[in-house]
């Protein structure tokens, strides 16, 4: 895999890599997604918009260079604004691959930090030497400005230019409360929606608060994603719940969905509209509730993110995915190509009763339209 | 609201040039009422004057003119009411002023009329179109979808001399919010083009020094009608809460 540089969130040739629920792969132009789907299907999208998350400045008892990324929030609530969990490197930018940043000054409860025009506190130290939890002084409004006007976009080495908002901004970005863009819903433009609306094919959001996808240390990137707060409409909820009455497919425009659907189905009392933080984590021994299919990037093995498809798919069919992308030259990261995996029907049913509100009938016709959308 | 027969959920409405003329009206008439708003204007002395004026008021420092402002902008509009029901894009440039023939108008002029009327208009549009299409989605069980008001003018359909640069940018203002509606009914977002009539605000006066204030539309009237229209609006641009699928016999799909 090769990463993409440019920060194109839709180019011409990007490409999507299709998953049947038999583990059968093919190779399709992104811009068909709305062909590979049928009448009935549910797409939920992420529609966080991103926050400028990185904020430079200094570190006043030492007088040290920093750097801040915005990691994490307790909650979506608007009059919440001011603690965050964070990142803190020392001097550079986002041109030095973060593994190979700077450390900050040490950093204990009670120290001062100057971004730009905010100010900060080190509430309390999560984890030494970079990862905090910092307050900032003043009242919302302000504070909002401040991380307008002074941050910027967090962005990796492998990008070639500095980004803008806009280039991190989805083209359906509602509320700003992502540290990092939800970059799976990128593949969304406005033909699209009116594309899946012709189809038939129903359209929801939630807002999740996506958090930083590295941290460039091994021991913290091991625990991400951090918990994360999300917001389910009840327009969704009651999408959702009908699209899982009538056995019709939901399909997950990034990992933030599916974590977010998944965790809300299984609280007690299942679905319902409203705001929670998602502590849940996706991997293999996850049983999906909600999520039939899966749209997101292409991850290297190892991230938290490729963990996730071993909730869709098993390990042999997973390996086979890994080697696909490769093979067929797939871009990587934010602005790179696109999976879409369905999942695994075999071993669903090898070892787990049909999820209870689908029943016989409703199944074989899932797994009918399967197969006729989806070319092997 | 406690005397109101019908409670009503606040609106969640953003204002640009919201700190004088017909803006500063919306913004009262909008909060007076109960609704949440943020407003936006270049001055920050003013944007502060303003929101501690207006309680619950939100003021954002900007210039839609800006490109680099507009993101910004839409970052704090979006942050401060968790949504957005109701976009009114008020803030406008003369152009020349004082006013100028066409043929002596300067197109550094003419450019800041067209970004101010226009661009600016367009880009915050899109940044905030994610919001305001979240609101159709969520208040179609309500009845009710989300509204863009342009405030336009007459200028823009009448050639009047002297107008060229301000008439020029409101007819593409007008000409855009047409095409947007046709474009954003489907997702339950109505683009209306309001022509509020001459008031006595601090644009006219700069266009038309002389004028007699008293023969002129008092920007509180307008604001009402305006807000009164944006009620109906709302309504006629809901979505219908059934869905797409639901013509289709089960199993058809298959």
């Amino acid at each position: 895999m090769k990463a993409a540089a440019r920060p194109v969130q839709r180019p011409a040739d990007a490409r999507l890599l299709v998953v049947d629920g038999a583990g059968r792969i093919a190779h399709h132009p992104r811009s068909a997604l709305a062909d590979l789907l049928v009448a009935g299907d549910l797409v939920v999208a992420n529609d966080a918009a991103t926050l400028p998350a990185s904020l430079s400045g200094r570190h006043l008892a030492t007088g040290a260079t920093i750097e801040v990324r915005l990691a994490g929030s307790r909650s979506l609530a608007v009059d919440d604004g001011a603690s965050f969990l964070a990142i803190v490197f020392g001097a550079g930018d986002w041109r030095t691959r973060t593994e190979d940043r700077a450390l900050p000054p040490p950093l204990t409860a009670g120290d001062a930090l100057s971004l730009g025009p905010l100010t900060a506190t080190v509430v309390r130290v999560v984890a030494a030497p970079r990862l905090v939890e910092l307050r900032f002084a003043g009242a919302a409004d302000a504070i909002r400005a401040g991380v307008a006007r002074h941050g910027r976009p967090v962005q990796y080495a492998h990008i070639d230019a500095p980004l803008a908002l806009w280039d991190v901004w989805t083209s359906i970005a509602a509320q700003p409360v992502a540290f990092e863009a939800p970059s799976a819903g990128f593949v969304i433009d406005w033909h699209l929606l009116e594309g899946l609306r012709q189809r038939g094919i129903g359209f929801a959001t939630l807002t999740h608060a996506a958090g930083l996808s590295s941290t460039g240390d091994a021991a913290l990137d091991a625990r991400l994603p951090f918990d994360e707060p999300y917001r389910l409409p009840a327009a969704t909820v009651a999408a959702v719940r009908r699209a899982l009455d009538r056995g019709d497919r939901i399909v997950a425009i990034g990992t933030t969905v599916a974590r977010a659907l998944e965790h809300a189905a299984a609280r007690p009392g299942g679905l319902r509209p409203g705001r929670a933080i998602a502590d849940n984590r996706l991997g293999r021994s996850t049983r999906l509730r909600v999520v039939d299919a899966l749209v997101s990037g292409t991850h290297e093995p190892g991230s938290s993110h490729h963990e996730l498809l071993r909730a869709f798919v098993d390990a042999t069919t997973l390996a086979r995915i890994d080697a696909a992308v490769a093979s067929g030259d797939y871009r990587t990261h934010e602005f790179g190509d696109s999976v879409l995996v369905e999942r695994g029907v075999a071993p669903r049913c090898a070892h787990a009763e049909p999820r209870s509100n689908l029943n016989t009938a409703t199944l074989a016709s899932r797994l009918g339209k399967v197969r006729t959308t989806l070319p092997a | 609201m406690m005397h109101s027969p019908h409670s009503r959920t606040p609106l969640r409405v953003a204002v640009t040039g919201g700190t004088s003329g017909l803006g500063l009206a919306l913004v009262e008439a909008f909060a007076a009422r109960g609704d949440h708003v943020a407003f936006v204007a270049r001055d920050a002395e003013r944007v502060a004057r303003v929101a501690r004026e207006i309680r619950g008021s939100h003021g954002v420092v900007g210039d839609v003119a800006r490109k680099d402002d507009v993101h910004a902008i839409a970052l704090q509009i979006g942050g401060a009411l968790a949504g957005l029901d109701v976009l009114v894009h008020n803030a406008s440039s003369l152009g020349p002023v004082p006013l100028a023939l066409l043929a002596d108008t300067a197109c550094e002029d003419f450019e800041l009329a067209l970004a101010t009327n226009v661009l600016g208009p367009f880009r915050l549009t899109k940044a905030l179109l994610g919001l305001l299409a979240a609101s159709a989605r969520e208040s179609a069980a309500d009845g009710a979808g989300a509204v863009i008001v342009n405030v336009t003018s007459d200028a823009a359909v009448t050639p009047y001399p002297t107008w060229g640069a301000y008439g020029a940018s409101k007819a593409a203002l007008a000409h855009m919010s047409r095409i947007w509606h046709e474009e954003l009914a489907a997702h339950g977002i109505a683009v209306l083009a309001l022509d509020p009539g001459d008031m006595d605000t601090p644009l006219h006066a700069a266009a038309v020094p002389d004028a007699d204030p008293a023969t002129l539309k008092r920007p509180r009237d307008a604001a009402r009608e305006i807000v009164d229209r944006i009620d109906r609006e709302r309504m006629a641009a809901a979505l219908s809460p059934s869905e797409p699928a639901i013509a289709l016999a089960p199993g058809s799909v298959t």
